[in-house]
């Protein structure tokens, strides 16, 4: 018997469908004994038909089958037995089984606890190493700021000008480091306290015959300035400098009344 | 084998073996039987039936005459088909839905839940009409060859290959 030609005929689709004749499914019957492949072939017909025909159902059936087993009378009888045979059965490999597993997830959950720790902590240092890294890159600017200070201090070229307090505030002073080359002053205004309210210093350059002032401009950043040097351009050839107090803004030519320190640039 | 086993076991009147046998094949036999009397209710009521049914004619069956689940089919086509006969169903059912199968799957929400939903919907949606035709008159109502034959005005060999092939794609696209 050719036993592909027999599987591909479709007599088979029709054993599981159960329109066969009795003779026909005793024939499938001893045919699925001694071929593999055609109780192979009914296995998955089987299959794909319980599969298919499941879909249809739209209701869970498990509250039937207790009726059923209801009606039947499943389990009425056996109920005490069963329980008297059950109970031997929590033995130790019960409990040990039960308090390795309650272990195991406790020890789970301490190790999920234990790692958001850390990643909170891994988030802090995080935030603390960026924080050096802003103090740092600051300090290097100050670091920079310094060096070249300190280069124009040491510069041969440096015109030192020494202001002296003047009048009524005898007790200030300050210093001009006059660099010609680069067109600039920087000037050191330790020597002078915060200006009030509304008030700013004004430095000027001056030429003495005749005498006409040049303002450099004001010192907005006094009070914030840590070191009080200040870098101002000065283009003009300066035979002194001074420092007046001027209403906020500064004004066009200087109050003479409001002179804080005059300095004259050594002839040299 | 397994199932043989549990068959057996089942035949001996085990409780057990009967309520694994029930799983395994109740909704199959619930969708069969909601396919032709299409009332949730009398479902419910004729899958009782047929597997108190079934237990009671237990020891009838023989694998020699078929497969188990073809047995519980038979029987629970036929129970359907009896409670559709009836006077009290004719009498609230007047005209019975013609939908096939596959409406009911196409629209059957709970479904989703199952397992291979998506390969069986797809399958469904794909399904030519002849091919619908053929597995709702062999599988879902119980006709004969000659009487789907005759239904579905095809020659008998025609059914038979073509329901062959229908169910190849079937098993194509829920076993694979």
């Amino acid at each position: 018997m050719d036993i592909k030609a027999y599987i591909e005929s479709g007599i088979l689709e029709l054993y599981v469908a159960g329109t066969l004749s009795e003779k026909e499914n005793e024939e499938v019957y001893e045919l699925m004994q001694k071929h593999p492949e055609v109780l192979q072939e009914v296995l998955e017909i089987e299959a794909a038909i319980v599969k298919l025909t499941a879909s249809t159902s739209q209701r869970d059936s498990d509250h039937i089958l207790q009726r059923i087993k209801q009606t039947l009378g499943f389990g009425s009888d056996k109920d005490t037995k069963v329980i008297s045979i059950a109970k031997p059965k929590y033995n130790w490999i019960t409990y040990t089984g039960w308090a390795a597993s309650i272990l195991l997830a406790a020890g789970l959950l301490w190790t999920v606890n234990q790692n958001k720790q850390l990643q909170s902590d891994i988030q802090i240092a995080e935030t603390q190493q960026s924080l050096l890294e802003t103090q740092i890159a600051n300090s290097k600017n100050s670091l920079e700021d310094a060096n070249v200070l300190i280069s124009v201090l040491r510069d041969e070229n440096i015109t030192k000008v020494p202001l002296a307090g003047q009048g009524n505030f005898a007790n200030t002073f300050a210093k001009v480091y006059w660099d010609k080359d680069s067109e600039r002053i920087f000037l050191d205004a330790q020597g002078l306290p915060d200006p009030p309210e509304g008030k700013v210093y004004q430095v000027w350059s001056l030429t003495l015959t005749p005498l006409t002032p040049t303002s450099l401009g004001t010192i907005d950043s006094f009070t914030a300035d840590a070191n009080k040097i200040f870098e101002i351009k000065n283009a003009n050839k300066s035979e002194a400098f001074g420092i007046t107090l001027e209403p906020a803004g500064g004004s066009a030519s200087p109050t003479m009344d409001q002179l804080y320190t005059l300095g004259v640039v050594s002839a040299s | 084998m397994e199932l043989d086993q549990l068959v057996e076991k089942f035949k001996q009147k085990d409780e057990k073996a009967f309520e694994k046998l029930y799983n395994m094949y109740s909704d199959s036999m619930h969708g069969v039987i909601y396919n032709i009397v299409r009332d949730h209710d009398i479902a419910q009521e004729v899958m009782q039936d047929v597997f108190i049914k079934a237990w009671h004619k237990a020891d009838s069956y023989s694998s020699k005459k078929g497969r188990f689940f073809t047995w519980i089919l038979n029987i629970a086509r036929n129970a359907a088909i009896d409670k559709t006969r009836s006077k009290a169903f004719k009498n609230s059912k007047q005209n019975l839905n013609s939908d096939f199968f596959v409406d009911i799957i196409e629209g059957n929400e709970n479904l989703d839940d199952k397992t291979d939903a998506i390969g069986i919907k797809k399958f469904v949606g794909k399904l030519a009409e002849k091919c619908k035709a053929v597995i709702e008159l062999l599988y879902f109502k119980g006709y004969t060859q000659s009487e789907a034959s005759e239904a579905l005005d095809m020659p008998i060999g025609t059914i038979k290959t073509r329901n062959r092939n229908c169910i190849q794609e079937l098993r194509n696209m829920v076993l694979n």
